[in-house]
């Protein structure tokens, strides 16, 4: 177990590797700069701040000396927000994200599993009908749809809520928000659930407890449910990797100061070191998330433990 | 099912009668899903909305109307009665002459003028110097020239979606979207389908090593964050059309390889392949009659798939100001502009996104029914 | 009908009685009738079985007493338990009888249990839901049960998950569970169709002795007559949702009153085949044939190696019909791949005379119209989206290019004909054929070439019996008439028997033991042959 997590921990460094090197190339072949603004700077002074970044040296320089100070959790200052390095932003923006992220998370995790569960238990039935139509809307419609709606609906027209900010944190400001954020991820849980369900339901062994006169209860809870969550917890990873590093719509929609605008205000303005910093968080959420998944994966069905 | 009451029962059939082959069953299958022919409705709806609409509008989708400048949608021509009368006002205040009494017939309009002294002819250039008036000629004169009754056009427009911030039709630039965004669509998806099917066919039908290669280069691309690769990459090219279409082709041909490769895979190990090998065909021949045949339905199916992903990945881009430059737009660009008016202009929001909306669920319900009536498990 | 059973020398008590049972299914193509009026008794510890091809309704008839029918599915009649009745009663009751009464074993020992628990627990389940008692002692009951089944080594395997135990250990596993609560009645749907010949022996063994042992009437559902004939008091002959026969085994084989029966009896493939003349020449010889796979390699990763044929040795002489037999992962199908060069072998193949050892695809191509091969699936081996006249003709798209589209139209509806197909078929397309017309179609696929051999891979193995029985007249029509040379692979002795002249015993990739039919039937040598034939032939 032990040996297996180690194993793939260190199999993920090759792959951070990978995702530097190809965006820190990316990044610099892209025409433009840091400091290309829309009235040029004297050349005296684009001069000094090339040196002062270091954005003078051969690229390959730049390169090693970027990857020397990955290695030890430095980013670099940022290029935009000249005042910060790009840990300080990072640290000052993840909790915003992750809190969003979290409730997002845990709405769309509960809230699709229940759905997904009961659509498939009452198979075409009218409730079925209207979990799988509102999980057709969740999918269908983007976020960046959804969110101004919600806004037009319950701040503007109604008035319930505000309209964006995070205020004090409190409840009030994150309802919107987790909504517009959760909703697509939980009409996919919800869809994936009842899918899983209903096969786990037709399955030879659901067919053999019920031969064996076993409650519906034991039926559905000990064995469809726990087959049925499968797929639900591979397709964890991806998603929680996705609602925990920030949404850069949701984000601008309801001006929350977390970390998934700085990516795009990032690439706008050429910001390299905040790009390559809000990548490599990016990637190693992802990393981290499909460890954590394979092992519940592994723990939820014997035929893949992890030795 | 037994052979034996079948079998003689095959003799008395027609001598040539036309097996339906599985292609027709499909279409029979789809003809049946309301859903799917109502989808398949609405597009060649949007479609023609979007492609030949603006044909029916004489504004250009970047002509800016000053005067109109976030007018709410209205059935009503603009400027209304009132308006044009205050316009008159001010227009025949500047030529220093008094109105005296003004009326609007459609799209002309009577007035009298009114001065001291004789007016001026001329004095019409101020009346057409205001937006809403045109071509003011005098009709008569009379008290000596110190009173015209003048006639002109009024140039009154409809703006049925309303117009945004700039002053521009809304009805136009939702077209236009709707071009832009379609267009996207279809052409991205046939770029990721042209990469897609050549990759994944050719690592699936050489296997062994190469394939083993070819799949570790695709999931490494994967590995890397999917939204940043598209960004980096509309930041690289630039924000040109095509260029966007191609990125976004560009990206998404990473699913289609996979679906192809084990789409490949698998129809490599089904027997007819086998069957035909030992028939003697050659490789070209297996591939020609077999497996490109088989390989066709998933592949629609996936495409369908893929066209309302792109649609939906490119409006991402130009929410965040990654797409097309104004004055050209696209559905997720209006979207983002309406989100950001949300409180003044709410219909800035609401028309696009209706039009976005209806023409994703369309595009799901088509591609839902294509599954249903392609899906081999319903054989 | 029912009088047939009254002349039982002991009246025992009947314990289940089903009368005017029908199950209908709701389609998207209207509704089907599955099982239409059928009435049932079983006797207390007796052997009933049922028989029937796929879709006689004999496994939906046990589903529907049980109350496992599918959501589209309703079953009405009645079915009574000791005078309770079954059909509609509601779950809650009807969970007092199943499980606990009543006990059922499933044809798929690979999935009928749950993947994700381990088999104690699953065997303590019932145990514990309609017994109650400890879990300690629920375990000490398993652990018993599996020591009853064989299972070797219980107090390890009974934290063994499925997927850890072989085909035959799931089956006991299962049969433990049957057993768990001592039932009146085990209903066993098709329990030994997907084992090995070996292993469904000792699984039927095994429940005859845990039905003496227990007293418990067994409901055998089964297509196969010759386990029927072995193990079954009474029998239960079933075609189309309705009971065609019934009576004591004994007097329905010797004297079947339906013409239904009648045809399943004669369906076991009968006849021999002669050995061809000596002079014959010899068409096909494989030396020191040996097949090696790849196994589990991956990028940069040493791959393992799995050796499929062991150096075989084989003569097939024109004319001559070549039976190969073994389980599953014997090498039999590998290994007439390697003799048609459509698999890499070390090793020595001649074809007519030639050595063709070293031809690759292109060399071969040429050789290809004389030596055919039919696959054991025919729904896999036919394109779906090609009609069968394109299907036929394909080889002569290759062979014969000069021939012209009529010509082509022509030799297909000959091999039609030939094969006892309609030519209309030719403009449609395989999905609207059964399973032995697709057969039929593949065979013509293969004659269309007048080839000299053909290697068949389990031709009959995919098609009830009596389907099966006409397929192996065709193929020996077939040989007759174009001095055909033949390479017949099966698991099924008794096929092979009717259809070979001569066999070849393979185990694990090696051949353990060949010779001409009639003596290696009549005294095997091996132990290994030993096994398989008494397996196959004691019931």
């Amino acid at each position: 177990m032990i040996s297996f997590i180690l194993r793939r921990l260190a199999s993920a460094v090759p792959t951070l590797f990978i995702v530097v090197t190809i965006s820190f190339f990316m990044m610099r072949f892209a025409p433009g700069g840091p400091f290309n603004l829309e009235r040029p700077l004297p050349p005296q002074t684009m001069e000094n701040l090339n040196r002062a970044y270091g954005l003078d040296l051969p690229l390959w320089q730049q390169y090693l000396r970027y990857l020397g100070n990955v290695v030890q959790g430095d980013f670099g200052p940022s290029y935009v927000y000249r005042d910060n390095t790009v840990d300080q932003l990072i640290a000052m923006g993840l909790p915003y994200s992750i809190r969003l992220g979290m409730m997002a998370l845990l709405v769309a995790l509960i809230g699709g599993v229940a759905a997904g569960t009961y659509a498939a238990l009452r198979q075409n039935s009218l409730t079925d009908l209207l979990v799988m139509s509102v999980s057709t809307v969740g999918v269908t419609v983007p976020n960046f749809v959804v969110g101004p709606v919600l806004t037009l609906i319950f701040a503007v027209l109604l008035a319930w809520l505000p309209a964006g900010g995070w205020g004090d944190g409190s409840l009030r400001f994150l309802i919107l928000p987790t909504i517009a954020l959760a909703l697509p991820q939980l009409a996919v849980f919800a869809r994936l659930m009842r899918g899983a369900m209903i096969e786990a339901l037709h399955a030879d062994h659901i067919r053999t407890v019920r031969a064996y006169g076993l409650p519906p209860r034991t039926v559905i809870v000990t064995h469809a449910m726990r087959a049925a969550l499968l797929p639900i917890v591979s397709y964890l990873a991806p998603c929680a990797a996705a609602l925990l590093t920030g949404s850069a719509v949701i984000e601008s929609i309801f001006t929350i100061p977390g970390v998934g605008r700085y990516f795009v205000i990032g690439a706008i303005n050429r910001d390299y070191t905040l790009v390559m910093g809000t990548v490599v968080l990016i990637a190693i959420f992802v990393i981290v998330f499909n460890l954590v998944v394979d092992l519940l994966y592994g723990l939820l069905d014997p035929r893949v433990r992890h030795e | 099912m037994s052979d034996l009451a079948q079998m003689p029962s095959l003799a008395p059939h027609a001598p040539e009668t036309r097996g339906r082959s599985l292609f027709s069953l499909a279409m029979r299958r789809f003809r049946r899903n309301r859903a799917a022919i109502a989808g398949s409705i609405v597009l060649v709806l949007v479609a023609l909305f979007s492609f030949v609409g603006p044909l029916f509008s004489d504004h250009a989708y970047d002509q800016v109307f000053p005067s109109y400048v976030s007018v709410p949608p209205s059935l009503s021509p603009r400027p209304g009665a009132e308006t044009l009368q205050g316009a008159m006002e001010s227009a025949v205040q500047r030529a220093r002459v008094r109105l005296e009494s003004f009326t609007v017939e459609g799209h002309s309009f009577t007035a009298t003028l009114g001065a001291d002294q004789p007016i001026d002819p001329r004095t019409t250039r101020y009346i057409d110097r205001a937006n809403e008036f045109d071509d003011t000629t005098v009709k008569e004169t009379q008290e000596d020239g110190r009173k015209l009754i003048v006639e002109g056009r009024v140039t009154r427009e409809y703006f049925p979606f309303g117009t945004d911030s700039n002053g521009r039709d809304l009805l136009v630039r939702v077209m236009l979207g709707g071009q832009i965004s379609i267009a996207v669509g279809v052409l991205a998806s046939l770029v990721s389908l042209g990469i897609g099917v050549v990759y994944g066919a050719t690592a699936g039908y050489l296997g062994g090593r190469i394939d083993n290669v070819m799949m570790r280069f695709v999931e490494i691309l994967y590995s890397l964050p999917f939204v940043f690769l598209v960004v980096l990459l509309v930041v690289f090219f630039g924000r040109s059309f095509i260029l966007i279409f191609l990125v976004i082709g560009a990206v998404e041909w990473l699913d289609m390889a996979r679906i192809v490769r084990g789409q490949t895979l698998a129809l490599k190990r089904r027997e007819f392949v086998g069957a035909a090998e030992s028939l003697g065909l050659s490789d070209w021949q297996i591939i020609r009659r077999h497996i490109i045949p088989n390989t066709i339905g998933p592949v629609v199916v996936f495409v369908t798939v893929i066209v309302p992903k792109v649609i939906l990945l490119e409006s991402f881009l130009s929410f965040l100001g990654l797409g097309v430059q104004a004055p050209l737009t696209s559905w997720g660009a209006l979207i983002a502009e309406g989100a950001n008016n949300i409180q003044s202009a709410p219909w800035l929001l609401i028309f696009p996104s209706i039009f976005f909306v209806v023409t994703l669920f369309a595009l799901n319900f088509v591609g839902d029914g294509l599954r249903d009536a392609l899906d081999p498990r319903d054989r | 009908m029912m009088t047939s059973d009254s002349n039982t020398a002991v009246e025992a008590e009947t314990v289940l009685t089903v009368r005017g049972l029908k199950v209908r299914f709701d389609t998207p193509d209207g509704p089907i009738e599955a099982v239409k009026g059928v009435d049932l008794d079983v006797k207390a510890g007796e052997t009933l079985a049922v028989v029937g091809e796929s879709g006689s309704g004999k496994s939906q008839t046990m589903m529907a007493i049980m109350g496992l029918l599918a959501a589209n599915g309703r079953a009405t009649g009645s079915a009574l338990y000791r005078g309770r009745e079954m059909i509609g009663l509601p779950m809650k009751a009807l969970n007092t009888i199943r499980g606990e009464k009543i006990t059922m074993i499933f044809q798929e020992p690979m999935t009928s249990l749950d993947p994700l628990y381990p088999i104690g627990r699953q065997i303590a389940e019932p145990i514990r839901h309609h017994r109650g008692g400890t879990a300690a002692a629920a375990r000490a009951r398993v652990l018993e049960l599996l020591e009853l089944v064989g299972i070797p080594e219980p107090t390890r395997r009974i934290d063994s998950y499925p997927h850890e135990l072989s085909g035959g250990q799931r089956q006991r596993a299962m049969i433990a569970m049957a057993l768990a609560n001592e039932p009146d009645i085990l209903i066993a749907d098709e329990p030994t169709t997907a084992l090995d010949v070996t292993i469904q022996a000792q699984i039927l063994t095994l429940l005859q002795s845990l039905q003496k042992r227990f007293g418990m009437a067994v409901v055998l559902i089964t297509h196969d007559l010759g386990v029927v004939r072995h193990v079954a008091d009474r029998v239960v002959v079933m075609r189309r949702g309705e009971v065609v026969e019934r009576g004591r085994t004994a007097d329905v084989f010797a004297r079947p009153k339906a013409d239904y029966t009648r045809m399943l009896i004669e369906a076991e493939p009968s006849g021999e085949k002669a050995p061809p003349a000596p002079d014959e020449p010899v068409l096909l010889e494989g030396r020191k044939l040996r097949v090696d796979y790849s196994t589990g390699g991956g990028f940069l990763k040493k791959a393992g190696l799995f050796t499929a044929v062991h150096g075989a040795d084989i003569r097939l002489r024109q004319g001559q019909t070549i039976g190969l037999v073994g389980e599953s992962g014997s090498g039999k199908s590998t290994l007439g791949r390697a003799l048609l060069k459509l698999t890499p072998s070390s090793g020595t193949v001649l074809f007519n005379g030639r050595d063709i050892s070293d031809f690759d695809r292109k060399a071969m191509r040429p050789l290809r119209r004389d030596m055919q091969l039919v696959f054991q699936d025919p729904f896999g081996s036919l394109s779906p989206r090609q009609t069968v006249g394109e299907i036929i003709t394909e080889g002569l798209y290759v062979h014969e290019p000069q021939l012209s589209k009529a010509e082509r139209d022509a030799r297909a509806v000959a091999a039609l004909h030939e094969v006892g197909l309609d030519p209309s078929a030719r403009n449609r397309y395989p999905h609207e054929f059964s399973g032995g017309q697709r057969q039929r179609i593949a065979i013509a696929r293969a004659i269309i070439l007048k080839p000299r051999l053909v290697v068949l891979d389990e031709p009959t193995s995919a098609l009830d019996r009596s389907v099966q029985g006409q397929v192996i007249e065709l193929l020996r029509g077939l040989q007759k008439s174009h001095g055909l040379s033949y390479l017949f692979i099966s698991h099924d002795l008794s096929v092979i028997r009717a259809m070979a002249d001569y066999v070849i015993v393979m185990q694990a990739g090696r051949i353990v033991e060949e010779g001409e039919t009639a003596g290696l039937f009549d005294h095997p040598c091996e132990a290994y042959t030993k096994a398989l034939l008494s397996a196959a032939y004691s019931r």
